[in-house]
């Protein structure tokens, strides 16, 4: 499936391609002049501390930082259905960071997603969102970024499907896909609601996840805006009145699970999320609260918003269906999450409130056993050991099944088996 | 009636399939290396191999294991005859109290049967899902360096060198 | 592996009588306890069982045991007290077996705590032997009609040197060694010594590696049930059970019940911890009287406090000062958070009761079971087997009063109590918090000239001395009294351990204010008050060291007149090149040093610590230790405790902190408790030993866990230009895994 989607796609990226070749010439951008490391004291420290905030509310070090290797200095690998493209070094090193960028070549890489030498960038680096960041903040990025410690390190060379490694094609996607706007103050909301949404649709980014995309990866907006999409083998569900969550996300709840990457009523951030968590709680709690009003208020017509479903508990039905299933979870699973486990008694959510057993789609629910969860924002809070090496795919479907039944909502699903051998695959 | 492939024999246990694997080593088959530390996959002293892969024996129900070889560290060697890794462990007398120890064997010993090459951190990441309270990392940690180059290989970038 | 019941209660040896009576105990203090001294010309506990077959018997095989009242505890002593006897017996080193706390078969040693093992039965071991051998040799002279002294010994036989022998077997067959120790017997010469000061490899490890039974956590006896005790989630909670609809549960064949405690028993585990959750279901309460100790450090300073002067000298009354600092260091609760959780086997069959037990105590332990039950203490017996790592009081002696009361309504049947994880977080004594304040003074040269050290702090003992002190002593009906808190008195301390200075200051002001009242459960932890106080006491050196504008290391070296101490910093100094060291960006080096209880062993140790900027996380790139703890028996095992020790140290000091969220403690397993994973262990460590040979053991065990904590403030201090005064000093920023 996913191999001949993506040999269509090629196809269709070499065609798109060869018809804007003439537009290559046009688009065609000259380097911008390197210039001399500057000195990291001649920036203002108040700038460098905004610039600290919003980095944070970026989330940037998620894909600019190797696992195990140091902040800013790249080689984290960034799966996309094209293939794998690595986070750059955007520490101060002249040799393999951006030590050699003037802010110039800073703010048109950020807003224009065109690099020092005027090479494209791919969109995995989410200028399309950065578009719209002020000048100011670029200008607290640079020197924020300028202000870390020089790291010497070169990142693989991105793995791409052929012909996506030649860069020029990217000017085509752009003229496609890539209209900036700067993001206008609606006068009918509140500064805070306005400030959630500047931060919110630039440097926070979070429709690059959580909104679907098309054949060329482009974000949809309109009516599919926040509708769900896909980061990382996870799936980043509806955040839009389709949000599948069994308790509604007030703007207090949403700000909770931001800084603590924990919501009593919901769950614990897991998969992408859960740096994104590491980072917000990290981040200015102002801005925090105005990012949580803004998405909050895009949930403000999802089911749960109008009441609180009940939380059933179809144990008898789930064992009938999944009698495999049945006994997985209780040897595997029931000892963290049967009611009166020490971890149910202490206050972790229980199952049935978590958003995954309610999404249209298994995958969360298959990832969290598949890789378990790391405690998104400090060294304690919520843990969970990894499955992948214990299970089968087939029991781990069981096991899925009997859950949805048990606790979830909304269709059910299909093929379980082959959706655990996909998330393995893609979850890597 | 519950058949299992443990060491390279057939075990067999008269338990409920829900049963996690460590109640069956520990209480049906006398088999002692895997410690009960915490029954919820935090510790790994319960670390046993399923197929080359290190595994909590605290949370796979026996049910599950199927066709699938156990290996307990009962099943790398003896103390007459302590298999490689045992014997770096021994060397570097990597134990204070030595209850984390049998699963840091094991976890060191799927490391090992998947890559004898790691890089350091490589390895520390590989380790770090098994606790140690004495604080004998240190010693953990060469005597898996140990091992690998018993295994014809070597960890790469080592923080200390292997003595 | 099922071990025969007829062995584990002792066919083994001929039961030698030991002193009749339960002796009373040293009321909670930690250390040695045990019975009064009787030979005050002995060394270590000979001085309280002179009789040598209380210590040293020999088989008609010639196969030698020696009897240790101590338990081993991970930290090897079983190896350095066999190493003892083999060398100055002379017999072979794998000849030797040893008995270890066993209050049927063992001279009462007391705790097996405070770092004492060595210097208390080792040193009775020692010299023990060293009467046995001259014993044996003074029956092959009659025998052969020479003066002893022309004889010698040779691997387990008398030589005259021409060719006649006997072996210690023969010879032991007709020399009783139920005679009094003498004083006066040399222990071997130096260079005669063949296994002491030897790494010699631990006795207990082959078997712990390959997995053989070697913990109470192994052990099945025929016949034996499984059982699990129903508790709140934390000491301060009471769970709420209904147990008939428990009792009906899978697996669960009785319910044992003694007023509010109570125990599901079965067959198998596996349905017990099923049934454990199940009752969990019905909720709990807090106790009343429980409260959270409130914000700290400053909660410490509103508690009901009895202060003490424990040191006062004004050597130069009249000198001047010309700078004065002060600062205040404190640190959270701290979890011993061993890695396995509490479990005890009991046996009640005949009148009689035995339980095996991971105490460290098995003495005190007898008679506070001995109490809980109503039995005469005679009629009990505690054996010590090993459990994981305990590094101090925690839940090994209350999970051995469960076993005992589910094992005595069962009699006939071996009882296996095992407590879960979160028992196990949520119960065990904790390490008290801290805080201390240090005031001090410089004169015109930089020079200290006076000094004041303040410590406040709970007890650092309630270990068991009564039934009240146990949990389920607690539990019954009508409930024992715990023994009140007493201050551990100097010079060991409790709280203020190691807050007297090594240092010569000619000033010095030493106040400790102890605090009866014990919001949260606390006992003794690795170290007791000497982990803070040296924290606090180490760090404000360097915070001085930097206002005389004197390096750290030679600021040191001029206060102290100490030359043992001046040769473990010169020499950890040196091994670390700390007049090398280049300094990095967020990156710095950090000393400290300490002589543990001011009697015990002396450590410096040096850190080249990174705080990796953004993110917060601390990276130890090497630790370098020297240690002298007297003449060194095993020299690996002083390292390898070393190394555990800093390792432990730096868990504690950078990460950990044991919360209370105003009912019921806040930490339950490893994910609510993160102690050091292996992604953060330092990236290299060196213990340098530095050997007395002659000179008396000083015991190794506790001697890191302060100068580490200091070590990495100074280092921090030193990288990013910040004091950390507060553990943990990273604590939001270590990496679950
Ligand atoms: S006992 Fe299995 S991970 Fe702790
Ligand atoms: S050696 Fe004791 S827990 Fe690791």
């Amino acid at each position: 499936m996913r191999g001949r989607r993506l040999k269509i796609a090629g196809v269709g990226i070499a065609i798109a391609g060869a018809v804007l070749a003439i537009l290559l010439a046009i688009a065609h951008r000259p380097a911008i002049a390197s210039i001399e490391r500057p000195d990291p004291r001649s920036f203002d420290p108040a700038v460098v501390a905004r610039g600290a905030n919003l980095a944070r509310i970026g989330n940037c070090v998620s894909c600019h930082q190797a696992e195990g290797g140091r902040p800013y200095a790249g080689g984290y690998p960034v799966t996309t259905p094209f293939g794998t493209i690595y986070g750059s070094n955007i520490t101060p090193d002249p040799d393999t960071g951006i030590g050699h960028w003037s802010r110039a070549a800073f703010a048109r890489a950020m807003r224009e997603g065109i690099g020092r030498n005027g090479r494209h960038l791919y969109p995995a680096f989410p200028y399309t969102h950065y578009a719209g960041v002020t000048d100011g903040d670029v200008d607290a990025l640079y020197a924020f970024l300028m202000t870390r410690p020089a790291v010497r390190a070169t990142p693989p060379d991105n793995d791409l499907i052929p012909p996506l490694g030649f860069r020029p094609l990217l000017a085509g996607w752009k003229l496609l896909f890539f209209q900036p706007a700067p993001i206008r103050v609606d006068p009918s909301q509140s500064a805070e609601w306005n400030r959630g949404r500047y931060l919110g649709e630039t440097l926070a980014h979070c429709s690059a996840c959580h909104s679907p995309r098309g054949l060329l990866q482009q974000e949809q907006r309109g009516a599919e805006a926040y509708a769900g999409g896909w980061s990382g083998g996870w799936y980043a569900p509806p955040i839009n009145a389709r949000s599948p969550a069994v308790r509604t996300w007030t703007p207090q709840r949403l700000e909770t699970y931001f800084r603590t990457g924990l919501s009593r009523d919901h769950a614990a951030a897991a998969g992408p999320m859960g740096p994104v968590t590491y980072n917000l709680a990290r981040a200015d709690p102002a801005d925090v609260r105005a990012l949580a009003r803004y998405y909050a208020w895009w949930m403000r017509n999802a089911p749960a918003a109008k009441v609180d479903p009940p939380l059933p508990d179809r144990r008898a039905l789930a064992e009938r269906q999944h009698p495999a299933g049945a006994r997985l979870y209780e040897g595997a699973c029931a000892t963290c999450h049967e009611p009166g486990a020490p971890m149910v008694v202490a206050g972790r959510p229980v199952l049935p409130l978590g958003t995954p057993l309610h999404e249209d789609n298994p995958r969360d629910t298959i990832q969290i056993i598949l890789q378990g969860l790391r405690p998104p924002v400090q060294a304690s809070g919520p843990y969970m050991p990894a499955y992948a090496d214990a299970l089968t795919d087939r029991q781990i479907a069981e096991i899925v099944g009997y859950l949805k039944v048990r606790h979830g909502s909304g269709s059910a699903w299909d093929d379980l088996e082959k959706e655990v051998a996909k998330a393995r695959e893609e979850g890597r | 009636m519950i058949e299992l492939n443990v060491n390279g024999g057939v075990a067999r246990a008269d338990v409920d399939p829900a049963t996690p694997l460590l109640y069956v080593l520990r209480d049906d088959l006398g088999l002692h290396a895997a410690k009960f530390g915490c029954g919820l996959g935090q510790c790994g002293a319960c670390t046993v191999l399923v197929d080359d892969r290190p595994v909590f024996a605290c949370l796979l129900p026996v049910g599950a294991i199927g066709e699938r070889a156990v290996t307990t560290v009962e099943g790398l060697g003896t103390t007459v005859e302590p298999g490689d890794v045992q014997r770096a462990f021994l060397q570097e007398q990597a134990g204070q109290c030595g209850y984390c120890i049998p699963g840091m064997i094991a976890r060191a010993e799927a490391l090992l049967r998947r890559t004898t090459t790691p890089t350091e951190e490589e390895m520390r990441a590989a380790m770090a899902p098994s606790l140690c309270r004495c604080g004998t990392h240190m010693r953990i940690l060469r005597a898996v360096r140990r091992a690998a180059v018993a295994r014809g290989g070597g960890i790469v970038d080592p923080a200390e060198p292997v003595a | 592996m099922t071990q025969s019941r007829r062995e584990m209660l002792g066919g083994l040896l001929v039961a030698f009588t030991l002193a009749p009576a339960v002796h009373a105990q040293t009321g909670g203090g930690e250390g040695s306890g045990g019975p009064p001294t009787v030979a005050p010309d002995l060394a270590g506990t000979l001085a309280k069982f002179p009789d040598l077959d209380a210590w040293i018997r020999i088989a008609p095989d010639g196969r030698v045991t020696v009897f240790t009242g101590k338990a081993e505890l991970g930290t090897g002593i079983k190896t350095a007290i066999a190493q003892l006897a083999a060398d100055e017996l002379d017999v072979a080193f794998d000849r030797i077996d040893l008995i270890t706390a066993d209050t049927g078969l063992t001279p009462n040693e007391g705790v097996t705590a405070g770092s004492q093992t060595l210097e208390q039965s080792g040193t009775a071991v020692a010299n023990a032997a060293a009467n046995v051998r001259l014993l044996l040799a003074e029956a092959a002279a009659a025998r052969w009609g020479v003066a002893a002294t022309a004889l010698f010994t040779r691997d387990g036989a008398v030589l005259d040197g021409k060719g006649r022998s006997a072996s210690y077997a023969d010879l032991a067959g007709t020399t009783s060694l139920a005679v009094r120790a003498r004083a006066d017997v040399p222990r071997k010469r130096r260079d005669a010594r063949r296994v002491i000061g030897r790494p010699v490899p631990r006795v207990d490890l082959p078997a712990k590696l390959t997995g053989l039974p070697a913990y109470v956590h192994d052990m099945r006896l025929p016949g034996m049930m499984h059982a699990r005790v129903l508790r709140g989630p934390s000491s301060g909670t009471k769970g709420r059970f209904d147990l008939s609809a428990i009792a009906r549960l899978p697996g669960v064949e009785r319910i044992v019940r003694r007023g509010g405690f109570a125990a599901i028993v079965g067959p198998r585990e596996w349905p017990l911890e099923r049934a454990l959750h199940a009752a969990g279901r019905s909720g709990w309460t807090a106790e009343s009287g429980a409260n959270a100790p409130g914000a700290l450090p400053d909660a410490l300073l509103r508690m009901r406090r009895e202060t003490q002067t424990i040191q006062e000298r004004y050597d130069e009354p009249n000198v001047r000062s010309l700078r004065r600092l002060s600062a205040r260091y404190d640190r959270p609760y701290l979890m011993h958070g061993a890695i396995g959780p509490s479990c005890a086997l009991a046996l009640f069959e005949d009148g009689r009761l035995t339980v095996w037990t991971h105490s460290q105590g098995v003495e005190p332990l007898r008679a506070s079971i001995a109490e809980l039950l109503a039995m005469s203490a005679e009629r009990v017996r505690c054996v010590h087997r090993e459990g994981a790592g305990c590094y101090g009081h925690n839940g090994a002696d209350d999970v051995a009063g469960d076993a005992a009361l589910v094992a005595v309504a069962m009699p006939g049947v071996p009882v296996r109590l095992q407590w879960s994880r979160e028992q196990e977080h949520g119960w065990e004594p904790l390490g008290p918090a801290m805080m201390a304040q240090l005031d001090g003074n410089l004169d015109a040269s930089g020079r200290i000239v006076s000094w004041g050290h303040q410590v406040w702090s709970n007890t650092h003992s309630t270990r068991p001395t009564a039934a009240g002190d146990l949990l389920a002593g607690r539990e019954i009906i009508p409930p024992f009294p715990a023994t009140p808190p007493k201050p551990i008195p100097q010079p060991n301390g409790g709280g203020d351990r190691n807050a007297i200075p090594l240092y010569a200051f000619p000033n010095s002001r030493v106040v400790s204010h102890f605090l009866p009242d014990m919001p949260i459960r606390v006992s003794a932890l690795r170290g007791l008050g000497a982990h803070l106080n040296i924290f606090a006491l180490e760090s404000f050196m360097d915070e001085l060291a930097a206002a005389a504008g004197r390096d750290p290391v030679a600021f040191r070296l001029a206060h102290l007149d100490d030359s043992r101490a001046a040769a473990v910093i010169r020499r950890a100094a040196t091994r670390f090149d700390w007049q090398g060291y280049r300094a990095m960006p967020h990156r710095g080096r950090g000393f400290a040093f300490a002589r543990y209880k001011n009697h015990g062993a002396y450590l410096a140790v040096a850190l080249d610590v990174e705080r990796v900027p953004d993110e917060g996380r601390l990276i130890v790139h090497r630790a370098v230790a020297a240690v002298d703890s007297g003449e060194a028996v095993n020299p690996d095992g002083i390292r390898n405790q070393v190394e555990g020790g800093i390792v432990q140290s730096l868990s504690w000091s950078a990460y950990e902190s044991a919360g209370h969220d105003g009912t019921r403690r806040s930490d339950y397993d490893w994910s609510t408790y993160p102690i050091l994973r292996f992604g953060d262990a330092p990236r290299s460590v060196v213990v340098d030993v530095v050997d007395r040979p002659g000179m008396p053991f000083l015991g190794t065990g506790e001697c890191a866990q302060g100068p580490t904590a200091a070590a990495l403030a100074n280092a921090l201090w030193a990288a990013e230009g910040r004091r950390s005064r507060s553990l943990p000093v990273a604590r939001s920023s270590a990496g679950f895994l």
